[in-house]
């Protein structure tokens, strides 16, 4: 198991307020997973990927990772595995608005000192693996949605990460271009063999994923295996089921 | 990747950018102005002093004379015989300048063998007065005497402009009596470089060499020499005995302390009765700092000395100059320092707030394991460019300002007053003005604003502290953001 988290909680102070955002979670991911992680806002799937991405440690708990303790990590070590193991995507791009495609690419290098011309060899193979060749001396506000998100999987990829975390990678998208980004996204998990972990509220989304996790109010609900049939899924609060009922009438997505 | 970002995100934030870079301009560009002004304000104070006082003079050292010597020179007018009446006469009577007592030559070698004291040259300074005229004759002997001078005196020398009519006893000439006066100065000419002809610049002829201790040779000023026409080569007669011109001189400065004629000091001593004396000692220390011992030095070897230092002059100055010298050294300097702090503060203000804008992208940089030193780096290196940017635009301003202050300043004067050693009323010898403290010597000088490659240096310097304070307080607040700054939702 690449990731086994054991009575993982996190909370946070505000003022007097203090506010459980996971509480207790039991999880484990394989190596090779592609794992979706639903629920509604305020479930904590963001602070479960935070842990999963060693952005930020647990109150409480055991999370190994390759037999090693975050919780127990310090700041420099956390950033060296966010440089050489793990590569992000995140629903608003986050590219650097003054670079362009290829230079936000060649961000990712940097951690790693390689040569200019290194690097730039590298930025642009990534590119041209998500087909982004074309435009890769535009800078974001040149490009369409769907553009910044292929450049900043390209960004993601370019180090050849073991897991990818992506937040929300559809948000801002449309349909259509979610569909090709998503697309990408298999495919290359395909090829590669990388874990990857996605939190989405999308269920066509995470319906793409071999493992589906749904949170609430910080804790796990027991999962369903596999891709799921058409009710299999189960409900953790009305509300869930009222959004995915309205989403897949909305979508009829392809199932199996 | 470094340089790229740092220019790409300025570019981005450019008209902020400039803002901040024009404030710290502002700032620096005031501290280079007010100090080159204040250091155009030294100059001008060195200047004045210099004029008054002969470059490379450290000290002087007079005596007072007690009031019961000198006094008026009589001439012996008194035509005894018959048959001197109806002649043309001319008298000349050299005396030290009156109230200055003469001091023993053997003074000036025991002053130049005092420790801290590099060369001390003794000078001896007089004014000749001639009249001449004709005698009258006399109706008879018990004529009442109506001395009938109607002294025009042709005022010959710049310095010297009074002319006495003299009163004697008896029968007086009742022709005009002409009454002329002029300073001399002796001159030590074995000894360069210091001494009456110091603050004065040759601009015909030559001046003495070093064995023309007893030549009848003279050098004159150019303004008297033009009055009276003389020119290098003429002849002037000096108590009786004939001087050849060898050079003219102009004063250093706009200033009106040199001396008419200079001739050799043994010459001078010879016709004024002052042989083996001197009426000044110039000294020159071996450096500033010893001036002070210097001076406490000869006040213990001459008692009954006046000495005056350069600083002592200083003191002394009033005028345009002096309100100049204070404005620059309160007012401006307050003024600058209060532009160059809020400069600063701007600078900072600036950056933090820009890098309180980029939460979400350096937090997505330290998710891709930028470390957190890297981005402070990012912010420094923005900030330190700005400075630079100031610290040019700030020189330009600088010099800009100090050419103006020097193109439209008004020509100053500087007035040297009277000291607590006033003698009794006279001419006061040239170049010695500020020691006798008599007549006011006024001295003009125009003001420049020099901008030295130091002053530029340190203009570049203040501005790039500025932009790495900024930086620091920028990269501060950078090197807190998270990783997890990136998955915030709201902006």
């Amino acid at each position: 198991m690449l990731y086994e988290l054991t009575g993982v909680t996190k909370r946070y102070s505000r003022g007097r307020k203090t506010v459980d955002a996971l509480a207790g979670i039991d999880l484990t991911i394989g190596e090779g997973d592609f794992v979706a992680i639903q629920g509604s806002t305020g479930s904590g799937k963001t602070t479960l990927l935070q842990m999963l991405g060693a952005m930020d440690r647990p109150s409480t708990g055991e999370a190994m990772y390759d037999g090693r303790d975050l919780a127990k990590m310090g700041e420099s070590d956390l950033s060296e595995l966010r440089s050489h193991s793990y590569g992000f995507i995140f629903q608003a791009f986050n590219l650097i608005p003054t670079l362009t495609a290829q230079e936000n690419v060649e961000t990712a290098l940097v951690p790693w000192h390689v040569g200019g011309d290194e690097r730039r060899r590298r930025a642009r193979e990534a590119l041209d693996g998500v087909g982004l060749a074309d435009r890769a001396r535009h800078i974001p506000s040149e490009m369409s949605g769907g553009e910044q998100q292929r450049a900043a999987i390209a960004r993601a990829l370019v180090r050849e990460p073991r897991v990818i975390l992506a937040d929300e990678p559809t948000g801002n998208l449309d349909e259509r271009t979610r569909d090709e980004i998503i697309g990408l996204l298999e495919q290359l998990w395909r090829e590669r063999g990388q874990t990857l972990i996605v939190v989405t509220h999308d269920t066509w989304v995470a319906s793409r994923a071999s493992r589906r996790i749904w949170l609430d109010a910080g804790k796990l609900a027991p999962e369903g295996s596999g891709r799921p049939g058409p009710v299999a899924e189960p409900e953790t609060s009305a509300r869930e089921a009222d959004e995915t009922v309205t989403e897949r009438m909305a979508e009829e997505p392809a199932l199996v | 990747m470094f340089f790229t970002y740092i220019y790409r995100e300025l570019r981005r934030r450019h008209r902020q950018a400039l803002l901040t870079a024009l404030g710290l301009a502002v700032g620096v560009g005031l501290v280079v102005a007010v100090t080159a002004y204040a250091g155009g304000v030294g100059k001008a104070q060195d200047t004045v002093l210099h004029s008054l006082y002969g470059v490379g003079t450290d000290i002087t050292v007079t005596q007072t004379a007690k009031l019961s010597q000198g006094g008026p020179p009589s001439f012996q007018m008194n035509p005894g015989s018959q048959s001197q009446q109806g002649k043309a006469f001319s008298r000349a009577a050299i005396r030290s300048a009156p109230g200055q007592q003469s001091l023993a030559a053997t003074k000036v070698t025991q002053i130049a063998a005092l420790s801290g004291v590099k060369q001390a040259v003794g000078g001896l300074t007089l004014t000749s007065m001639n009249v001449s005229g004709k005698f009258a004759k006399a109706a008879s002997s018990g004529a009442a005497p109506g001395s009938q001078s109607s002294g025009s005196s042709s005022s010959s020398s710049t310095s010297s402009s009074s002319s006495s009519s003299t009163q004697s006893a008896a029968t007086a000439s009742q022709a005009p009596i002409n009454v002329s006066s002029f300073s001399i100065s002796g001159v030590d000419v074995t000894q360069t470089g210091l001494g009456p002809l110091s603050s004065t610049q040759l601009s015909t002829g030559r001046i003495f060499t070093s064995t023309e201790t007893t030549t009848h040779v003279a050098v004159l000023s150019q303004s008297y020499a033009k009055q009276n026409k003389y020119t290098v080569g003429s002849t002037i007669k000096i108590s009786g005995k004939k001087y050849t011109v060898i050079g003219l001189v102009t004063s250093s400065a706009g200033s009106t302390s040199t001396s008419d004629v200079y001739i050799p000091l043994h010459l001078a001593q010879a016709i004024s009765d002052n042989t083996g004396k001197v009426n000044e000692i110039y000294v020159k220390a071996t450096s500033a700092n010893d001036i002070a011992k210097v001076k406490s030095e000869i006040k213990s070897a001459l008692p009954k000395a006046t000495v005056t230092t350069a600083s002592d002059l200083a003191g002394q100055v009033s005028g345009s100059l002096k309100s100049a010298s204070q404005l620059a050294s309160t007012l401006g300097k307050w003024l600058a320092v209060a532009a160059l702090v809020a400069a600063f503060a701007v600078a900072c203000l600036l950056t933090v707030s820009a890098v309180s804008r980029r939460v979400r992208e350096f937090g997505t940089l330290k998710a891709l394991g930028w470390k957190s030193r890297r981005v402070v780096g990012q912010v420094m290196g923005e900030s330190v460019v700005q400075g630079v940017v100031g610290g040019i635009l700030g020189v330009i301003i600088g010099v800009a300002g100090a050419m103006a202050i020097a193109h439209f300043s008004p020509v100053l004067k500087a007035t040297v007053g009277q000291t607590s050693t006033a003698g009794p009323g006279g001419q006061a010898p040239p170049g010695m003005a500020a020691a006798m403290g008599q007549a006011a010597q006024t001295v003009a000088v125009h003001l420049t604003a020099p901008v030295s490659l130091q002053l530029v240096a340190l203009a570049v310097g203040l501005a790039l502290a500025g932009g790495v304070l900024a930086g620091a307080f920028g990269g501060w607040r950078a090197s807190r953001l998270r990783p997890a700054d990136a998955l915030r939702r709201v902006d």
